[in-house]
């Protein structure tokens, strides 16, 4: 644990010009040999953070250290992070192997080194026997795995991916997303991975930081951030989520919708104002007899795996139910759940008064799932 | 669209084609087999193939290659700021300005500025130096010339900059590529068509230059251009002329195959 983190930012702040800064006093570090992913909406400073990591930019103010070496005026040639980026952005008049062997010719490898490192890296992204392939000729996973290539060949101790999967369709996105994180196991160096993609984020990560409006809302791991979610921005943007107005009448016991619902929240204040979280697939539909929540179903959404139904209680509240059963639209259902299944975010509370209270009151995620 | 539009839209230019293109081609061709006396006759050929227009042809693709090379020693770190400066309109617009005004105009310009009474000697006594003989010299003729040209390199290559994805810079530099090595393997590489198409604009017109080797150069430059206008406007040996003029258009195809821009899917 008393490992030097590979990388630490230091209360750092990224303005461009005079507009609002992008990035604003965000600190964290990052251990080797893990998958980090950055998750926000766009304009929230994930790139940005990439972009600090890589050198393109430097900061405003704050420090950045690499392997606990200040780095903030060290130029993005000089630094062992290589970058997987949005666009690919192989070079057009390259071929393939040409393109991997960039940064090794750079380095003046001897050519029969460069020749088994580029041919070891296309081996490991497979794409054996493409060497000679103009960039033009490849679809677009198969860029992808260019780019990878070209980055990984370089034995950096940071890879850092923007968006890599974006430009993607649906179906190879989810077989990238499987071959990315067996692919930093293998490889056993960092991974920083940039994403606005949810479910991406929670596929692949070890630990996940959410970043809305140039600050970080919530880091932890894709369970920790699912399952507790510190504040609404998160809890809206990871998953869907049913969030609704409540008064904490004492620890553990919660009024919400016009009932009182035991609960595995604590450290709160007598009837202090909170915010209720139930993710949709929590609520199990029963009869109305024997739901905790009764609510008239409002509409139906057939979505495959699921129905999606939204329902509205006696209070108002809108519920999202996901769920293999159907409802007819009109018809007055019982909503069932466990005290687990309520999540309590108090308003306004930072990550680190969040993550204290968790730790002296809360259920940790992995009891209440046990 | 049907052949009779496609042929009834075509005809205008067509017509213009051939009246102004290829008849003319056709007749400068004509011409060229036929001596002062108007006898058929490949002498005309033979001719060219003497020391006296060799070296006049030596001279032309020499000074036309110059003034190219240095046109493109200027234009391509111009090209490069160009493209990543903030008022890039203004100042293509300031550097394309030039070429709007008559090219006579500017050369008279030119021989006030250069003159034995002009700015540049005023200048030069502010420090007590004597009058220069810099009009009529080999630095002026090339001075002119590629301030008249220098806007056709400096487009093509700026469109080629601006066309080349930044990304590549990037990740360039983050393979661990230096400045230097950026521009030799990347930018260079991906702006050489813009570079082709600017040696084609510079060096093919550059080739028969006549107007500025007579008034900047006071005629110290003879070459094939102004032999042209000499045969045509004072000796009248038509013939030759239009053999020197055959010549040269070889010379450009050959310059166009030499800079063609390689195609790139």
């Amino acid at each position: 644990m008393a490992e030097v983190p590979i990388i630490r930012f230091e209360n750092v702040t990224k303005q461009f010009d005079d507009d609002e800064p992008i990035l604003k006093h965000v600190s964290f570090e990052l251990e080797r040999g893990k998958f980090y992913t950055l998750l926000g909406p766009s304009g929230c400073g994930k790139t940005t953070i990439l972009r600090l990591i890589a050198g393109f930019i430097q900061p405003t103010s704050g420090r950045i250290y690499f392997n606990g070496r200040l780095i903030n005026d060290v130029p993005a040639n000089k630094r062992q992070v290589n970058t997987v980026f949005q666009d690919y952005a192989l070079f057009p008049h390259l071929d393939v192997f040409e393109n991997v062997a960039f940064g090794l010719r750079v380095k003046k490898l001897p050519e029969a080194r460069v020749r088994d490192k580029v041919l070891e890296a296309l081996r490991f992204v497979n794409l054996q026997g493409f060497e000679r392939r103009k960039i033009h000729e490849m679809s677009g996973g198969q860029k992808q795995r260019v780019a990878i290539a070209r980055a990984i060949v370089n034995e950096p101790e940071v890879l850092l991916l923007d968006e890599p999967l974006s430009a993607l369709d649906l179906k190879l996105r989810t077989e990238m997303q499987y071959e990315l994180r067996e692919l930093q196991r293998r490889l056993g160096i960092t991974f920083v991975f940039v994403t606005h993609d949810q479910e991406e984020a929670l596929a692949m990560s070890d630990e996940i930081f959410v970043l809305n409006n140039g600050r970080i809302e919530q880091s932890g791991t894709p369970r920790d951030i699912y399952d507790e979610p510190i504040n609404r921005f998160v809890a809206d943007f990871i998953g869907e989520s049913n969030i609704v107005p409540g008064v904490m009448l004492e620890d553990y016991l919660v009024s919400f919708g016009g009932k009182t619902f035991r609960c595995v929240d604590g450290g709160f204040h007598r009837n202090e104002p909170v915010e209720v979280v139930i993710r949709p697939e929590d609520l199990e539909l029963v009869p109305p007899d024997r739901g905790l929540l009764t609510v008239t179903v409002e509409s139906l959404l057939f979505r495959g795996v699921h129905y999606e139904m939204i329902g509205r209680d006696e209070e108002g509240n809108r519920w999202l139910v996901h769920s293999t059963k159907k409802a007819q639209v009109g018809e007055t259902i019982g909503l069932d759940f466990e005290p687990e299944d309520i999540h309590i975010m108090r308003l306004g509370e930072s990550e680190e008064e969040f993550d204290r209270r968790i730790e002296a009151y809360g259920v940790s995620t992995d009891d209440a799932n046990a | 669209m049907t052949r009779t539009l496609k042929w009834t839209l075509l005809a205008p230019y067509m017509l213009w084609i051939v009246v102004f293109v290829i008849i003319p081609i056709a007749l400068i061709a004509w011409n060229s087999f036929f001596d002062l006396e108007g006898r058929l006759t490949l002498d005309n050929f033979v001719r060219f193939f003497s020391p006296t227009y060799l070296k006049m042809s030596f001279i032309s693709i020499w000074y036309a290659f110059l003034i190219t090379f240095i046109s493109l020693l200027v234009a391509y770190p111009t090209a490069y700021v160009l493209s990543r400066t903030r008022h890039k309109q203004l100042l293509l617009l300031l550097i394309i300005l030039p070429s709007w005004v008559n090219l006579l105009l500017k050369t008279y310009a030119f021989m006030g500025i250069f003159g034995m009474y002009g700015l540049v000697n005023a200048f030069l006594s502010l420090f007590g130096i004597p009058a220069q003989e810099i009009l009529f010299t080999d630095f002026s003729f090339i001075f002119v010339s590629v301030y008249i040209f220098i806007p056709f390199m400096i487009l093509p290559i700026y469109n080629a900059m601006e066309e080349m994805p930044r990304g590549l810079i990037e990740a360039a530099l983050d393979l661990g590529a230096s400045q230097w090595t950026v521009i030799r393997r990347v930018i260079w590489p991906l702006t050489l068509d813009g570079v082709k198409t600017g040696i084609q604009a510079v060096f093919i017109p550059s080739l028969s230059l006549f107007m500025i080797t007579r008034l900047i150069a006071g005629n110290r430059v003879i070459t094939l251009g102004t032999a042209i206008e000499q045969h045509f406007l004072v000796t009248q040996d038509w013939g030759m002329g239009a053999t020197i003029a055959i010549v040269l258009v070889l010379m450009m195809v050959v310059t166009m195959r030499f800079a063609q821009a390689t195609p790139r899917a």
